[in-house]
């Protein structure tokens, strides 16, 4: 246990060491991640001062809220992709995990996991001009504050689960884009990402309370500027870790099989 | 002690087939034609303990995969692998820590930072304890002599300096078994003499066993006395590397020294060079003895010697060979 510790400390060092050399790309990257959730931000915020002030429960300092903290979870939400696999087989790069005596999807959380390090730094001062031009609406509780940054993590790890449960598919056949995409979308719409689910039609959002998008997206934010009472506040946590281990189960299970089919083509 | 055994091992894959043109790929839409490859055909060796064995093979022959197969990478479709009495596909944590697999132009390192920082991961993953691998890290970046080169971002290093730092990160759990797929491969003749030479040192130090391929064969002759030879998946020959020529060579060459300008040398045998007032000539094995003879009773011959051919001429032989195909 304290080896995997270090293991993970020093593979999260790394990757934030790695991450901070190139300030300028992070900046250009970080403005592409703010673009999307400004773009809503502007139109629902129209639409709710068109609506009399509100949509769906959302204020226009509302909205601002949402999307303000959408743009850290959105970041925490950032894994290796499905994609990736077909690069990490193509260019031999698998082989070298393969090779250590240390399961690769300890190396994919821990690497990621230090991004992100680097990652929240960078955010913070944008969050900040993002606030003073949007004057968001947000007066989260300790409580609030605690599940949020629980949270943030919990959806890092439902997600990395998924998508490496999506990305053994890569070990079958390399032509999975639409598969890829098909997924994507549907996790766009239930996921919270495009607009609250406040404001998607009653069965939508039934139908998003059992799939693990929400609890990977909305989830944390509305924990932080939603008004959840406790018990949601905590449900969410146990949907959360419940999410992990049906999705980290089957990943680890089907990675059982797909490490099988691996030709090592790459080298 | 054996240390790696290998029993009727095979590997095959399913490769899709089709005409060229697009009627055939729309055919291919509804009904996909496979081929079986077996790029491993049963073969069975054994390896002892603290040996440095080259094996050797055109490409194709399946020596990658072989290796592959035997460091965990790759299931066997048939047959069995042990390596320190570990089967390697499970990828046990006892087995991982105890080999280590080298491909040469494959980069294992983090691109973007120091070989240093690569090595402090390395000591996590194979939980080091902090004072060991610091002195073994230490001996091999001296070994080496790669100095202050671990402190540069490896992107940053050419193509030796790589292979260089790269066989220190593969090297720093103090591997038992070592798998070398063409280590040497693009650098130049100094660098490779370095690594052979680091190689031959690390195995008489700490006893490792080590299974190279090459296609220098210069690699070859310098560091293994035995060779496993493998070609279309199949084991062609398993033994000294000297005992390679006389079992493939057809031939051997004939160097005679003569005291004055000798006649035409056709008739004996097949003129390779002529240096001065010494002649090579190729002649078929069967023949040597009767040309040795000829030579010898028709001409001034002041000194002969008959060898086998060459090692590179061997295996270049034996790689071509369609009797062996």
């Amino acid at each position: 246990m304290r080896n995997l510790l270090d293991f993970y400390l020093g593979q999260m060092r790394i990757a934030a060491v790695t991450q901070l050399q190139y300030r300028a790309a992070n900046y250009f990257y970080m403005i592409g991640m703010v673009a999307e959730p400004v773009v809503y931000l502007v139109v629902w915020s129209t639409i709710a001062a068109a609506q009399g002030g509100s949509v769906g429960g959302y204020t226009a300092g509302g909205f601002a809220a949402y999307y303000i903290v959408w743009t850290l979870v959105r970041n925490m939400n950032i894994v290796f992709t499905p994609y990736g696999w077909e690069w990490r087989i193509r260019e031999g790069q698998l082989s070298g995990m393969l090779l250590r005596p240390i399961h690769p999807l300890h190396g994919d959380i821990a690497y990621f996991a230090g991004w992100k390090v680097a990652v929240i730094i960078l955010w913070l001062p944008i969050a900040a001009v993002l606030a003073l031009a949007f004057r968001p609406e947000i007066n989260p509780t300790w409580q609030e504050v605690v599940v949020f940054f629980i949270a943030i993590w919990g959806a890092y790890l439902i997600r990395t689960m998924l998508l490496w449960l999506l990305g053994m598919i890569t070990f079958w056949t390399t032509r999975v884009g639409a598969l890829f995409e098909l997924y994507f979308a549907a996790e766009l719409l239930l996921s919270g990402r495009l607009v609250p689910m406040s404001v998607m039609p009653p069965w939508v959002q039934e139908l998003s309370a059992w799939m693990p998008f929400r609890w990977a997206f909305q989830y944390p934010i509305e924990a932080l500027v939603g008004d959840l009472p406790t018990d949601q506040l905590w449900l969410g946590l146990g949907m959360q870790a419940l999410w992990i281990v049906l999705a980290g189960g089957a990943a680890l299970f089907a990675w059982r099989w797909a490490v099988k089919q691996y030709s090592a083509v790459g080298g | 002690m054996t240390v790696i055994r290998v029993d009727k091992l095979s590997k095959s894959y399913f490769v899709p087939e089709r005409e060229a043109g697009l009627s055939a790929a729309l055919k291919s839409l509804v009904r996909r034609k496979t081929r079986e490859v077996k790029a491993v055909d049963a073969i069975s060796f054994e390896i002892g303990a603290g040996e440095i064995v080259g094996f050797l093979g055109p490409n194709g022959a399946g020596k990658t995969t072989t290796l592959k197969m035997l460091s965990g990478l790759l299931y066997p479709t048939g047959g069995a692998a042990h390596v320190l009495g570990f089967v390697p596909e499970k990828r046990e944590r006892g087995f991982l820590t105890q080999v280590t697999l080298v491909m040469g132009n494959r980069n294992q390192l983090q691109w973007d930072i120091p070989a240093l920082d690569s090595y402090d991961l390395q000591r996590a993953i194979y939980g080091l304890d902090p004072a060991g691998y610091r002195r073994t890290r230490d001996e091999l970046i001296e070994l080496m002599q790669v100095g202050d080169l671990v402190r540069k971002p490896v992107r940053n290093l050419s193509l030796g300096e790589r292979m260089k730092v790269e066989f220190i990160g593969a090297l720093l759990h103090n591997p038992k078994v070592i798998f070398l797929d063409e280590p040497t491969l693009g650098l130049d003749v100094t660098m490779q003499r370095r690594l052979r030479e680091f190689v031959a040192g690390y195995n008489a130090r700490t006893g490792a066993t080590v299974l190279l391929t090459s296609h220098y064969m210069a690699d070859v002759e310098a560091l293994c006395k035995r060779v496993i030879v493998i070609h279309n998946g199949t084991l062609l020959y398993d033994g000294d590397l000297t005992g390679l020529g006389a079992r493939f060579a057809a031939y051997k060459t004939i160097s005679a020294s003569f005291d004055q300008a000798p006649p035409a040398l056709d008739g004996y045998g097949e003129v390779m060079s002529t240096d001065g007032l010494r002649v090579t000539l190729r002649v078929p094995k069967a023949e040597t003895s009767r040309v040795t003879a000829r030579l010898l009773t028709d001409l001034a011959v002041v000194d002969l010697t008959v060898e086998d051919p060459p090692i590179d001429d061997v295996i270049e032989k034996v790689f071509n060979s369609q009797a062996v195909g």
